[in-house]
Protein backbone atom coordinates (compact mmCIF):
# COMPACT_ATOMS: atom_id res chain seq x y z
CA UNK A 1 0.00 0.00 0.00
CA UNK A 2 2.72 2.46 0.83
CA UNK A 3 4.03 1.85 -2.82
CA UNK A 4 0.97 2.24 -4.27
CA UNK A 5 1.08 5.74 -2.51
CA UNK A 6 4.17 6.15 -3.71
CA UNK A 7 3.32 5.41 -7.13
CA UNK A 8 1.02 8.13 -7.13
CA UNK A 9 2.41 10.64 -5.89
CA UNK A 10 5.42 10.18 -7.89
CA UNK A 11 4.09 10.49 -10.96
CA UNK A 12 3.06 13.82 -10.09
CA UNK A 13 6.54 15.04 -9.30
CA UNK A 14 6.45 14.30 -5.40
CA UNK A 15 9.74 13.17 -4.26
CA UNK A 16 9.76 12.36 -8.17
CA UNK A 17 14.20 13.20 -8.16
CA UNK A 18 14.70 10.96 -4.68
CA UNK A 19 12.40 7.62 -5.96
CA UNK A 20 15.71 5.40 -6.42
CA UNK A 21 17.05 2.23 -4.85
CA UNK A 22 20.46 0.93 -4.18
CA UNK A 23 22.29 -0.34 -7.13
CA UNK A 24 23.42 -4.13 -6.78
CA UNK A 25 21.90 -7.61 -7.12
CA UNK A 26 18.95 -8.63 -4.82
CA UNK A 27 17.28 -12.10 -4.55
CA UNK A 28 13.69 -12.48 -5.43
CA UNK A 29 12.07 -14.92 -3.60
CA UNK A 30 14.74 -17.47 -3.12
CA UNK A 31 17.31 -17.91 -6.20
CA UNK A 32 19.96 -20.45 -6.67
CA UNK A 33 23.12 -20.93 -8.76
CA UNK A 34 20.91 -21.49 -11.62
CA UNK A 35 18.41 -18.62 -11.41
CA UNK A 36 18.20 -16.39 -14.30
CA UNK A 37 19.65 -12.72 -14.10
CA UNK A 38 17.55 -10.13 -14.92
CA UNK A 39 19.02 -6.34 -15.37
CA UNK A 40 17.34 -3.18 -14.61
CA UNK A 41 17.37 0.61 -13.71
CA UNK A 42 17.59 1.79 -10.15
CA UNK A 43 13.77 3.49 -10.48
CA UNK A 44 11.69 2.15 -8.17
CA UNK A 45 8.57 2.34 -9.69
CA UNK A 46 10.79 0.34 -12.34
CA UNK A 47 12.03 -2.14 -9.43
CA UNK A 48 8.28 -2.82 -8.12
CA UNK A 49 6.94 -3.58 -11.34
CA UNK A 50 9.10 -6.57 -11.54
CA UNK A 51 8.56 -7.55 -8.24
CA UNK A 52 4.99 -7.42 -8.39
CA UNK A 53 5.11 -9.16 -12.37
CA UNK A 54 7.44 -11.80 -11.39
CA UNK A 55 5.26 -12.91 -7.87
CA UNK A 56 6.31 -16.22 -6.71
CA UNK A 57 9.36 -16.89 -9.23
CA UNK A 58 12.89 -17.14 -7.85
CA UNK A 59 15.51 -15.14 -9.94
CA UNK A 60 18.11 -12.42 -9.43
CA UNK A 61 17.72 -9.02 -9.81
CA UNK A 62 20.92 -6.80 -11.09
CA UNK A 63 20.11 -3.25 -10.61
CA UNK A 64 22.46 -0.58 -12.09
CA UNK A 65 22.98 3.15 -11.46
CA UNK A 66 20.67 5.33 -13.43
CA UNK A 67 19.99 8.06 -11.20
CA UNK A 68 16.59 6.84 -10.68
CA UNK A 69 15.69 7.15 -14.50
CA UNK A 70 13.33 4.82 -16.07
CA UNK A 71 14.80 2.11 -18.39
CA UNK A 72 14.67 3.55 -21.53
CA UNK A 73 15.46 7.50 -21.00
CA UNK A 74 18.46 6.37 -19.01
CA UNK A 75 19.37 4.06 -22.25
CA UNK A 76 18.73 7.21 -24.03
CA UNK A 77 20.65 9.02 -22.29
CA UNK A 78 23.58 7.01 -21.81
CA UNK A 79 23.86 6.24 -18.25
CA UNK A 80 22.35 2.53 -18.98
CA UNK A 81 25.37 1.42 -21.07
CA UNK A 82 27.43 -1.46 -21.06
CA UNK A 83 30.63 -0.50 -18.99
CA UNK A 84 27.76 0.35 -16.01
CA UNK A 85 26.42 -3.10 -16.33
CA UNK A 86 29.73 -4.72 -16.48
CA UNK A 87 30.42 -2.36 -13.57
CA UNK A 88 27.75 -3.89 -11.25
CA UNK A 89 28.47 -7.61 -12.11
CA UNK A 90 31.83 -7.26 -11.27
CA UNK A 91 30.88 -5.63 -8.07
CA UNK A 92 28.47 -7.97 -7.02
CA UNK A 93 30.70 -11.13 -7.65
CA UNK A 94 27.95 -12.78 -10.27
CA UNK A 95 30.11 -15.31 -11.25
CA UNK A 96 30.18 -16.61 -7.98
CA UNK A 97 26.77 -16.77 -7.47
CA UNK A 98 25.70 -17.89 -10.49
CA UNK A 99 26.48 -20.83 -12.41
CA UNK A 100 25.34 -19.52 -15.97
CA UNK A 101 27.02 -16.54 -17.68
CA UNK A 102 23.59 -14.95 -19.44
CA UNK A 103 22.26 -11.56 -18.39
CA UNK A 104 18.77 -10.88 -19.59
CA UNK A 105 18.14 -6.94 -20.12
CA UNK A 106 15.41 -5.07 -21.17
CA UNK A 107 14.56 -4.35 -24.76
CA UNK A 108 14.32 -1.11 -24.28
CA UNK A 109 17.77 -0.36 -22.40
CA UNK A 110 19.42 -1.31 -26.34
CA UNK A 111 19.24 2.75 -27.22
CA UNK A 112 22.18 2.66 -24.40
CA UNK A 113 23.33 -0.90 -24.05
CA UNK A 114 25.54 -2.44 -26.85
CA UNK A 115 25.34 -5.96 -25.52
CA UNK A 116 27.71 -7.50 -28.05
CA UNK A 117 30.46 -5.88 -25.33
CA UNK A 118 29.39 -7.40 -22.78
CA UNK A 119 31.24 -10.85 -22.85
CA UNK A 120 34.51 -9.14 -23.37
CA UNK A 121 33.53 -6.93 -20.19
CA UNK A 122 32.71 -9.45 -17.67
CA UNK A 123 32.05 -12.37 -18.67
CA UNK A 124 28.16 -12.81 -19.16
CA UNK A 125 26.61 -12.24 -22.15
CA UNK A 126 23.40 -10.24 -22.81
CA UNK A 127 19.72 -11.12 -24.34
CA UNK A 128 17.30 -8.70 -25.00
CA UNK A 129 14.14 -9.75 -22.96
CA UNK A 130 10.27 -8.12 -24.12
CA UNK A 131 9.66 -4.68 -24.13
CA UNK A 132 6.94 -4.49 -21.61
CA UNK A 133 7.78 -6.64 -17.74
CA UNK A 134 4.31 -7.85 -18.21
CA UNK A 135 5.55 -10.31 -20.52
CA UNK A 136 8.55 -11.91 -18.63
CA UNK A 137 7.05 -14.66 -17.60
CA UNK A 138 6.08 -15.67 -20.74
CA UNK A 139 9.19 -14.47 -22.12
CA UNK A 140 10.79 -16.89 -19.40
CA UNK A 141 8.54 -20.04 -19.63
CA UNK A 142 9.54 -19.72 -23.39
CA UNK A 143 13.16 -20.23 -22.91
CA UNK A 144 13.95 -16.82 -23.29
CA UNK A 145 12.53 -15.95 -26.49
CA UNK A 146 10.24 -13.15 -27.28
CA UNK A 147 7.99 -13.38 -30.21
CA UNK A 148 7.40 -9.82 -32.37
CA UNK A 149 4.40 -9.01 -30.34
CA UNK A 150 6.39 -8.93 -27.40
CA UNK A 151 8.89 -6.26 -29.26
CA UNK A 152 6.68 -3.72 -30.76
CA UNK A 153 5.89 -0.68 -28.31
CA UNK A 154 2.18 0.43 -27.45
CA UNK A 155 0.80 3.81 -26.35
CA UNK A 156 -3.13 2.71 -24.70
CA UNK A 157 -4.95 5.46 -23.04
CA UNK A 158 -4.12 5.01 -19.51
CA UNK A 159 -0.46 5.44 -20.26
CA UNK A 160 -1.17 8.57 -22.61
CA UNK A 161 -2.92 9.86 -19.33
CA UNK A 162 -0.85 8.26 -16.97
CA UNK A 163 2.98 10.10 -18.60
CA UNK A 164 0.70 13.14 -18.85
CA UNK A 165 0.83 13.67 -15.18
CA UNK A 166 4.79 14.45 -15.22
CA UNK A 167 3.59 17.88 -17.55
CA UNK A 168 1.66 19.01 -14.73
CA UNK A 169 4.83 18.65 -12.32
CA UNK A 170 7.00 20.14 -14.98
CA UNK A 171 5.13 23.05 -15.70
CA UNK A 172 3.90 24.36 -12.19
CA UNK A 173 6.98 26.71 -12.06
CA UNK A 174 5.96 28.01 -15.89
CA UNK A 175 2.39 28.21 -14.54
CA UNK A 176 3.12 30.49 -11.48
CA UNK A 177 4.98 33.08 -14.08
CA UNK A 178 2.00 33.11 -16.31
CA UNK A 179 -0.11 33.56 -13.50
CA UNK A 180 2.16 36.83 -12.19
CA UNK A 181 2.24 37.75 -16.05
CA UNK A 182 -1.72 37.31 -16.54
CA UNK A 183 -2.14 39.87 -13.14
CA UNK A 184 0.55 42.29 -14.40
CA UNK A 185 -0.97 42.93 -17.77
CA UNK A 186 -4.45 43.07 -16.17
CA UNK A 187 -2.91 46.07 -14.14
CA UNK A 188 -2.25 48.12 -17.38
CA UNK A 189 -5.43 48.29 -17.85
CA UNK A 190 -7.83 45.35 -18.76
CA UNK A 191 -8.58 45.42 -14.86
CA UNK A 192 -9.70 48.90 -14.60
CA UNK A 193 -8.76 50.75 -11.47
CA UNK A 194 -10.48 48.72 -8.52
CA UNK A 195 -8.18 45.61 -6.81
CA UNK A 196 -11.23 43.45 -7.57
CA UNK A 197 -11.54 44.53 -11.24
CA UNK A 198 -7.60 44.24 -11.79
CA UNK A 199 -7.98 40.70 -9.87
CA UNK A 200 -10.94 39.25 -12.44
CA UNK A 201 -9.46 40.52 -15.23
CA UNK A 202 -5.76 38.51 -14.17
CA UNK A 203 -8.15 35.20 -13.47
CA UNK A 204 -9.68 35.85 -16.59
CA UNK A 205 -6.91 35.63 -18.76
CA UNK A 206 -5.44 32.82 -16.38
CA UNK A 207 -8.37 30.79 -16.96
CA UNK A 208 -7.61 31.02 -20.85
CA UNK A 209 -4.27 29.75 -20.53
CA UNK A 210 -5.44 27.57 -18.24
CA UNK A 211 -7.92 25.59 -20.59
CA UNK A 212 -4.56 25.42 -23.37
CA UNK A 213 -2.98 23.56 -20.50
CA UNK A 214 -5.29 21.08 -20.02
CA UNK A 215 -6.35 20.77 -23.70
CA UNK A 216 -2.69 20.09 -24.29
CA UNK A 217 -1.29 18.33 -22.06
CA UNK A 218 -5.26 15.66 -21.28
CA UNK A 219 -7.39 16.57 -24.00
CA UNK A 220 -4.80 16.09 -27.05
CA UNK A 221 -3.21 12.57 -25.71
CA UNK A 222 -6.64 11.37 -24.84
CA UNK A 223 -7.55 11.65 -28.66
CA UNK A 224 -4.41 11.60 -30.09
CA UNK A 225 -5.56 9.39 -33.19
CA UNK A 226 -8.89 11.29 -33.70
CA UNK A 227 -7.60 14.53 -34.23
CA UNK A 228 -6.46 14.56 -38.06
CA UNK A 229 -2.76 15.80 -38.28
CA UNK A 230 0.51 14.92 -37.94
CA UNK A 231 2.20 17.21 -35.90
CA UNK A 232 1.33 18.10 -31.99
CA UNK A 233 1.58 21.71 -31.80
CA UNK A 234 -0.74 21.48 -35.11
CA UNK A 235 -3.31 18.74 -32.60
CA UNK A 236 -2.99 21.30 -29.80
CA UNK A 237 -4.18 24.36 -32.02
CA UNK A 238 -6.82 22.72 -33.35
CA UNK A 239 -7.76 21.12 -30.10
CA UNK A 240 -7.45 24.71 -28.38
CA UNK A 241 -9.12 26.64 -30.98
CA UNK A 242 -12.44 24.74 -30.18
CA UNK A 243 -11.83 24.30 -26.69
CA UNK A 244 -11.42 27.94 -27.18
CA UNK A 245 -14.52 28.57 -29.33
CA UNK A 246 -16.41 26.59 -26.62
CA UNK A 247 -15.60 28.73 -23.72
CA UNK A 248 -15.83 32.17 -25.26
CA UNK A 249 -19.42 31.33 -26.48
CA UNK A 250 -20.45 31.25 -22.78
CA UNK A 251 -17.84 33.61 -20.97
CA UNK A 252 -16.32 36.67 -21.71
CA UNK A 253 -17.60 40.53 -22.63
CA UNK A 254 -17.01 41.82 -25.61
CA UNK A 255 -15.75 40.28 -29.24
CA UNK A 256 -11.79 41.34 -28.40
CA UNK A 257 -11.51 40.13 -24.80
CA UNK A 258 -13.65 36.72 -26.87
CA UNK A 259 -11.20 36.23 -29.67
CA UNK A 260 -7.77 37.31 -27.44
CA UNK A 261 -9.18 34.58 -25.08
CA UNK A 262 -9.08 31.99 -28.23
CA UNK A 263 -5.94 33.01 -29.12
CA UNK A 264 -4.20 32.71 -26.54
CA UNK A 265 -6.21 29.10 -25.60
CA UNK A 266 -4.85 27.90 -28.88
CA UNK A 267 -1.35 28.85 -28.22
CA UNK A 268 -0.87 27.68 -24.94
CA UNK A 269 -2.63 24.00 -26.53
CA UNK A 270 -0.36 23.75 -29.15
CA UNK A 271 3.16 24.41 -26.61
CA UNK A 272 1.97 22.00 -23.99
CA UNK A 273 0.77 19.67 -26.76
CA UNK A 274 4.11 20.13 -29.00
CA UNK A 275 6.01 19.39 -25.02
CA UNK A 276 3.93 15.82 -24.64
CA UNK A 277 6.28 14.86 -27.71
CA UNK A 278 8.73 13.91 -25.06
CA UNK A 279 6.24 11.49 -22.99
CA UNK A 280 5.53 9.51 -26.19
CA UNK A 281 7.43 6.77 -27.34
CA UNK A 282 6.87 7.13 -31.04
CA UNK A 283 8.14 10.35 -31.84
CA UNK A 284 11.99 11.38 -33.34
CA UNK A 285 14.52 13.75 -32.41
CA UNK A 286 14.29 15.06 -36.21
CA UNK A 287 10.37 15.25 -35.68
CA UNK A 288 10.06 17.13 -32.92
CA UNK A 289 12.34 19.46 -34.56
CA UNK A 290 11.09 20.10 -37.40
CA UNK A 291 7.60 20.82 -35.99
CA UNK A 292 9.43 22.80 -33.24
CA UNK A 293 10.70 25.21 -35.62
CA UNK A 294 7.32 25.24 -37.91
CA UNK A 295 5.23 26.03 -35.05
CA UNK A 296 6.46 27.78 -31.98
CA UNK A 297 6.36 31.45 -34.65
CA UNK A 298 2.89 30.28 -34.91
CA UNK A 299 2.37 30.38 -31.03
CA UNK A 300 4.27 33.72 -30.51
CA UNK A 301 2.72 35.16 -32.85
CA UNK A 302 -1.06 34.11 -31.31
CA UNK A 303 -0.12 35.00 -27.86
CA UNK A 304 1.51 38.88 -29.10
CA UNK A 305 -2.01 39.22 -30.83
CA UNK A 306 -4.13 38.08 -28.21
CA UNK A 307 -1.89 40.40 -25.91
CA UNK A 308 -2.56 43.11 -27.68
CA UNK A 309 -6.03 42.83 -28.50
CA UNK A 310 -6.69 42.26 -25.24
CA UNK A 311 -4.48 45.78 -24.11
CA UNK A 312 -5.72 47.47 -26.93
CA UNK A 313 -9.39 46.50 -25.93
CA UNK A 314 -8.65 48.07 -22.61
CA UNK A 315 -6.91 51.18 -23.40
CA UNK A 316 -9.06 52.27 -26.55
CA UNK A 317 -12.08 50.03 -27.00
CA UNK A 318 -14.87 51.92 -25.81
CA UNK A 319 -14.29 54.97 -28.46
CA UNK A 320 -12.40 53.28 -31.57
CA UNK A 321 -13.67 49.60 -31.06
CA UNK A 322 -17.01 50.43 -29.96
CA UNK A 323 -19.47 50.69 -32.56
CA UNK A 324 -17.94 46.97 -33.76
CA UNK A 325 -18.99 45.18 -30.67
CA UNK B 1 4.48 2.49 -34.40
CA UNK B 2 1.35 1.81 -36.69
CA UNK B 3 -1.09 2.96 -35.09
CA UNK B 4 0.00 6.34 -34.38
CA UNK B 5 2.53 7.98 -36.87
CA UNK B 6 4.72 11.50 -36.61
CA UNK B 7 6.22 13.12 -39.27
CA UNK B 8 6.72 11.46 -42.72
CA UNK B 9 9.90 11.45 -44.43
CA UNK B 10 12.32 13.17 -41.83
CA UNK B 11 14.39 10.68 -39.65
CA UNK B 12 17.83 10.41 -40.36
CA UNK B 13 17.97 6.61 -40.73
CA UNK B 14 20.40 4.98 -43.52
CA UNK B 15 20.26 1.31 -43.73
CA UNK B 16 23.60 -0.10 -45.79
CA UNK B 17 21.98 -3.89 -46.57
CA UNK B 18 25.59 -4.73 -48.41
CA UNK B 19 27.13 -4.62 -44.71
CA UNK B 20 24.62 -6.78 -43.27
CA UNK B 21 25.36 -10.14 -41.57
CA UNK B 22 22.14 -10.96 -40.84
CA UNK B 23 23.02 -11.40 -36.75
CA UNK B 24 19.05 -10.05 -36.09
CA UNK B 25 19.82 -7.75 -33.56
CA UNK B 26 18.54 -4.92 -35.47
CA UNK B 27 15.07 -6.35 -35.48
CA UNK B 28 15.59 -7.74 -31.76
CA UNK B 29 15.94 -4.05 -30.14
CA UNK B 30 13.79 -1.65 -32.34
CA UNK B 31 10.26 -1.28 -30.81
CA UNK B 32 8.44 -0.08 -33.75
CA UNK B 33 9.44 -3.06 -35.94
CA UNK B 34 11.21 -1.13 -38.71
CA UNK B 35 13.03 -3.88 -39.56
CA UNK B 36 12.56 -7.60 -40.06
CA UNK B 37 14.77 -10.20 -40.51
CA UNK B 38 14.24 -12.47 -43.93
CA UNK B 39 16.02 -15.30 -45.13
CA UNK B 40 19.55 -14.02 -42.64
CA UNK B 41 19.45 -10.91 -43.65
CA UNK B 42 17.66 -7.19 -42.32
CA UNK B 43 14.98 -5.38 -44.32
CA UNK B 44 14.04 -2.08 -43.49
CA UNK B 45 9.83 -2.04 -43.94
CA UNK B 46 8.88 1.39 -42.38
CA UNK B 47 11.23 3.38 -42.29
CA UNK B 48 8.97 6.05 -41.13
CA UNK B 49 8.23 4.71 -37.84
CA UNK B 50 11.79 5.35 -36.44
CA UNK B 51 11.73 7.08 -33.29
CA UNK B 52 15.82 7.82 -33.94
CA UNK B 53 16.37 6.37 -30.47
CA UNK B 54 19.72 4.60 -31.78
CA UNK B 55 19.20 1.27 -30.26
CA UNK B 56 19.34 -0.76 -34.21
CA UNK B 57 22.72 1.30 -34.78
CA UNK B 58 24.76 1.15 -31.25
CA UNK B 59 23.63 -2.78 -32.01
CA UNK B 60 24.57 -3.67 -34.96
CA UNK B 61 28.01 -5.47 -35.34
CA UNK B 62 29.52 -4.07 -38.76
CA UNK B 63 27.98 -0.39 -39.18
CA UNK B 64 25.12 -1.09 -41.24
CA UNK B 65 22.90 1.11 -40.10
CA UNK B 66 23.55 4.34 -39.59
CA UNK B 67 20.89 7.49 -37.34
CA UNK B 68 21.33 10.72 -35.29
CA UNK B 69 19.84 9.26 -32.70
CA UNK B 70 18.41 11.77 -29.80
CA UNK B 71 15.27 11.83 -27.70
CA UNK B 72 12.17 13.29 -29.46
CA UNK B 73 11.33 15.80 -27.01
CA UNK B 74 10.28 19.13 -26.90
CA UNK B 75 11.68 20.38 -23.96
CA UNK B 76 14.73 18.63 -24.33
CA UNK B 77 15.67 20.33 -27.83
CA UNK B 78 14.23 24.01 -26.60
CA UNK B 79 17.08 23.34 -23.96
CA UNK B 80 19.59 22.77 -26.25
CA UNK B 81 18.84 25.95 -27.88
CA UNK B 82 19.10 27.79 -24.99
CA UNK B 83 21.94 26.98 -23.63
CA UNK B 84 23.98 27.59 -26.80
CA UNK B 85 23.02 31.55 -26.17
CA UNK B 86 25.72 32.24 -23.76
CA UNK B 87 24.17 34.18 -21.21
CA UNK B 88 21.45 31.59 -20.58
CA UNK B 89 23.97 28.83 -21.04
CA UNK B 90 23.98 28.56 -17.01
CA UNK B 91 20.18 28.39 -16.58
CA UNK B 92 19.41 25.29 -19.33
CA UNK B 93 22.01 22.11 -19.47
CA UNK B 94 21.31 20.91 -22.76
CA UNK B 95 19.15 17.68 -23.07
CA UNK B 96 18.12 18.39 -19.41
CA UNK B 97 14.59 16.27 -19.66
CA UNK B 98 14.25 13.49 -17.38
CA UNK B 99 17.24 14.40 -15.08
Amino acid sequence: MADRIGAVCVRIGIGRDNYRIAPGLYALGDPDAESPVLVTCNFKLTFDLLRRELAGRSLWLLVVETYGINVWCAAGKKSFNADEVAGRVRAAGLDKVVTHRTLILPQLAAPGVAVRKLPKLCGFSGVFGPLRAEDLPAFLDAGLHAGPAMRIVKFPLGDRLRVALVEVHGARKFMAWILAACVFLALLGPGGSSFTGVMGAGAGAFGAVLAGFLTGVFLVPAFLRQIPVRAFAAKGLIAGALIGLFLTAFLGRAWPEKAAALMACAAFASWFAMHYTGSTPFTSLSGVDKEMRRYMPVQGALLVFATMLWLAWAWWGKTVMGGLS
Amino acid sequence: MKEFRHLENIVTLEYYPEKCVGCGACSTVCPHGVFIQENDIALLVDRDGCMECGACALNCPTRAIDVRSGVGCAQAILYGWLSAIPFLRKLFIPDACCS
